[in-house]
Formats: C-alpha cells, structure tokens, sequence
C-alpha cells in the first residue's frame, strides 16, 4: 500500500478558520498523476473530521504543485482553538497519509 | 538608481532564533536586514502591555534582539526594517536609542505608525470571516491596519539607520527598500507583484532556508542546529537570487522554495497585500550554483481599495489540564479518566475538548485508528468565562492521581488569557501613517 507521502510533500499554512494545504511531488514526472487524481473532493473526504468547509484546489503548473484552501477547518482558528496544534501545522503530514 | 540590492530576513516569527541576524549582518554583506516579529495575535497581547505601562508594548525580544546587532549594523552600513513596534513603534524606536546610548553608538531611528485605528472603530463594522459586527464577539482591545510600503518609503527617504514599524503586511517590510532603491513607481503593479513575490518568500527566514521542510526520511537538510536565515540579491527588474551566508546551517533548494511560496496564500492567482495584488502562478524557480535559487516570473494587478483590519478582542479563559499514562492497557486508562472529567466539569464548561496526545491529539482519529502507543497523555481544555472557571480544568485533571486510574502521572496545569482575532476592512482615506525620526 502506498501513501501520499511516498511521492509528494507538503507545508500546512494558516489564515484565520481556513486551512491551506500545498502538495508538490518529489518527482515532477508525477505531476500530471496529482493532477488527475487528488482532486478537491478526494482531499475534503479524507480529512472529513477536521475540515468542515469547503475545499478548492488551485494547480500551479508553472512550479508543478497543487494547493488546497480548506474552510472551516481548524476549530476556530489559531487564536480561540482548544486543539493543541492550533495553527493546524501538523496538518501536512494528515494530507500526506492518504492511500493511493 | 541601483542595479541590484542584497536583503536578509534575519527571523521570521517573534520567538524566532537570535544569531542569525547576527551571522546574515556580519556576513552577509547586506544592504538591508529584515526582522519580522509579529503575528496575528502579537499585537493585541503587546496592546495589552501599553495599556499597562505607555513605555512598553513594542515587541517583548526587541533588547535581547537588537543589543549585540547595533554595532553591527553601523560596521557594515546595513539599514534595518523591522515590525518590532508592534503596538508602540514610538517606545521601541527610544528603547533602541537607549540600548546604543549604552555602547556609545550615535544612530538615528525612524518609528512609523498610524497602523493604530482603534479610536476610529464604532464596532458596527462587520467581520471578513462571520460577516458579524466586531463588538458582538467580544471586549475589543486593539485594532491595527495591515499598512503598505507608503508607510515605509519616507522614513526610508530621510537617513535612518532603522526603520521600525508597528502592523505591517510582512512582504511590505522587503518591498519598500527595493522601491526606494529601484525607483519603481506605486502604480508599476506587475513589478510590485514581482517584490512582493520575493518578500513573501524571505518573510519567514528559516523556513526558506530548509527549517520548516526538513524530514530525516524524505526531505534531510544538513546542520539544522545551526540553521542560517536566507537573503535575496534582488534585480532592478524584480528578478532575484536567493542563498544564504556560507558555511550555515541548512540548504536553499527549488522543493523548499516551492513549499515557501504557497506557504499560508489562500488563493495564488490573487495574494492580496497594501501595495498589489500579487499572481504567484507564473513565478519560475531555477538552481543555478550551489545554495542559490534564481526566482523570476510573478506579476501583480491593482492593489486592493481598502485596509485588513485586525481587531483583537477578549474571548475568555482558555483552562488545560495534561496527565500520562504508559503500559498495559495506557490508552483504556487514559481514555478513562478523559470519561471522568467530562463525566465531572461538562456541565459547568461546554466548550470542552479532550485528547490523547500520541493517539489523536493532532491528526483526526481515524488516520491513527491502527496505531497503539505505548505511553499516551490525556489533554484537556475548555474555553470558559472566568479565570476560576478555567482554572477547574487543570485542577481535576490533577486529582486524578489518588482518584484514579491507575498509574497516571506527570499531571501538568495551565491557564491563559485568550485573545481573539478577527478582521474588518477600512477605506484607505481613514488610516493615515506618518513617522518620527529620533537620534542619538
């Protein structure tokens, strides 16, 4: 079984609620498979229990990356959350676990 | 007018590492030196300190910072800008003075403020995220606007050695120097979005120079116990290089850069700051020596007609309470006693949250549904309205060492004082920067 963290990385960031969720392949030949298969709806699924909102994927084909905007996705946000991780900057390494 | 400029970004968060300004000023050979401290919420806590005492409430690291970096500053001709005002540049910018008085350095220091727009707040103003009036979530307690480099570009103009500010947009704070030095025109949105581009980059120092990335399995970086903090030879047509001092700590790559440039942009054909709205989509990354990172493309369209807002407000007690346990049967145990706590405090404080730190304290459950630690630590936390309130959280995780279960150790309490945040805009024609030059 393979996870996404054997082909891609990530760098979680956060604006308030709203959770921003990069994925850039080690290989750029691996691009396209990103591109086709880890769409929006496969990423909202995924982390259901922690991003209650929307998500948009953005491609960047001139770096060869994808971003994701998740709203509503961390409890709050940084300055009123009870999690631990408020920030949400472990969040990279949940994108990550997905099975493909 | 010149051809090219050199910009360090000396730390990238106000609890960052202190020598690297250092190393980048003695070093670097730079003509300006970065120091970006201040978050979201930083300036409420530093309002806070101001409304107790009118001479603090600037950046709370500024002596321990700036002490050993003056002189160096002055050796090596760099100018430095930096948001270390925080809610009161004016104190920061005397507290400066008063550290080179100390060494006998003669310097001049430029405050730049007007980002303080409390006063013109009624409250009725909506928020961007709930579309809620500001006063409706809260006692305010500050409210700053995100200024631009218009703020930036006078103090430049006169001769300050330092330039410190209270809320600025962080790419701002790079910006301005090469607008000062490049001539580049308010109106000239493409090659400000192109600045904006590279002072986004630098904005959160170690982070670009491989610290925020590095994973030993996947993504090693060498020598990250002495991380160097990166800087930017920036062209007059916007293009740059970035590398970082010879013989650090860290690496500077194209995956890193990658990962910096998306790095909290909501939407990166758009990435809205004072000066532009800058488009990340066409930027180009291409290594060309070792540790040096050619960054060309980006653009940028009209800047936005109205200033973010941050508005910070009291939002109660946040109570925590942290106990471990290891073993047979650690994770039914701790599971337990998270039981008994809510079972005990959930009807005084709604707002509750309980966590197995090594289980699911981080991730959702299910990614770690397959796992089982050998050691887990129960955490709990509630948002209250009363400092008392939040103090019962700490105290209950704590009495169950004699009340069970079994073996529960390492019991740890805490309570603090929440400051939220939220944003609003304001029309450009109500927020009006201005500067003080003062000299020793």
């Amino acid at each position: 079984m393979k996870r996404l963290a054997d082909i891609a990385h990530s760098r979680a960031g956060d604006k308030g609620n709203i959770l921003v969720l990069s994925l850039i392949p080690f290989d750029e030949k691996d691009f396209d498979w990103l591109v086709q298969n880890i769409t929006a709806d496969r990423v909202k699924k995924h982390l259901q229990n922690q991003v209650k909102g929307n998500v948009t994927r953005y491609v960047l084909t001139s770096i060869k990356a994808l971003q994701f905007t998740c709203e509503d996705a961390l409890a709050g946000g940084v300055t009123t959350s009870l999690a631990l991780d408020a920030h949400g900057k472990s969040l990279s390494y949940a994108l990550l676990e997905m099975e493909i | 007018m010149k051809e090219k400029i050199r910009i360090g970004c000396g730390a990238g968060f106000s609890g960052d590492r202190i020598e690297p300004a250092l190393i980048l000023t003695e070093k670097g050979n730079l003509d300006y030196l970065v120091l970006e401290c201040l978050a979201e919420r930083t300036i409420a806590l530093a309002q806070k300190r101001k409304l107790q005492n009118p001479e603090l409430g600037y950046d709370v690291l500024l002596e321990k910072r700036l002490r050993g970096l003056l002189p160096l500053l002055l050796e090596h001709k760099t100018r430095l800008v930096t948001n270390m005002g925080a809610a009161n540049p004016i104190a920061g910018a005397k507290k400066i003075l008063e550290l080179a008085k100390a060494q006998n350095l003669s310097l001049k220091v430029a405050a730049v403020f007007g980002d303080d727009v409390f006063e013109f707040l009624t409250g009725q103003e909506h928020s961007i995220e709930n579309n809620q009036p500001i006063q409706s979530y809260g006692k305010l307690v500050s409210a700053n606007a995100y200024l631009g480099v218009e703020a930036i570009l006078p103090a430049l103009e006169t001769d300050a050695d330092i330039i410190i500010t209270g809320r600025v947009a962080d790419p701002s704070l790079f910006l301005a120097p090469m607008i000062y030095e490049f001539g580049w025109g308010l109106d000239q949105f493409d090659i400000l979005g192109k600045g904006t581009v590279l002072g986004h980059l630098l904005e959160c120092a170690g982070q670009l120079t491989g610290g925020y990335f590095a994973d030993p399995v996947s993504k090693p970086v060498p020598d990250l116990d002495r991380l160097g903090h990166p800087f930017v030879d920036v062209f007059s047509d916007g293009r740059g290089i970035i590398s970082k001092v010879e013989g650090t700590g860290g690496m500077i790559s194209e995956q890193i850069a990658k990962e910096q440039l998306l790095y909290e942009v909501l939407d990166p054909d758009h990435y809205f700051t004072p000066d532009v709205v800058a488009d990340f989509s066409t930027v180009q990354f291409e290594e060309i020596a070792f540790d040096q990172l050619r960054v060309s493309g980006g653009g940028g369209i009209e800047k936005p007609e109205t200033y973010k807002v941050s508005v910070g407000y009291e939002a109660g007690f946040k109570g925590e309470g942290e106990i471990s346990y290891a073993g047979a049967h650690a994770v039914e145990r701790a599971k337990l006693a998270g039981e008994i706590i809510e079972k005990r405090i959930k009807e005084q404080i709604t707002n509750l949250r309980v966590d197995l730190i090594g289980l699911n304290s981080l991730h959702p459950t299910e990614l770690s549904q397959n796992s089982k630690p050998y050691e887990v630590r129960l955490r709990v936390a509630g948002m209250c309205g009363t400092m008392e309130q939040a103090q019962l959280i700490g105290e209950e995780v704590e009495a169950l060492y004699t009340n069970g279960p079994a073996g529960g150790g390492g019991a740890r309490k805490m309570v603090t004082q929440v400051i939220g945040v939220v944003s609003t805009l304001l029309n450009l024609d109500q927020v009006k920067p201005s500067f003080q030059l003062f000299s020793v």
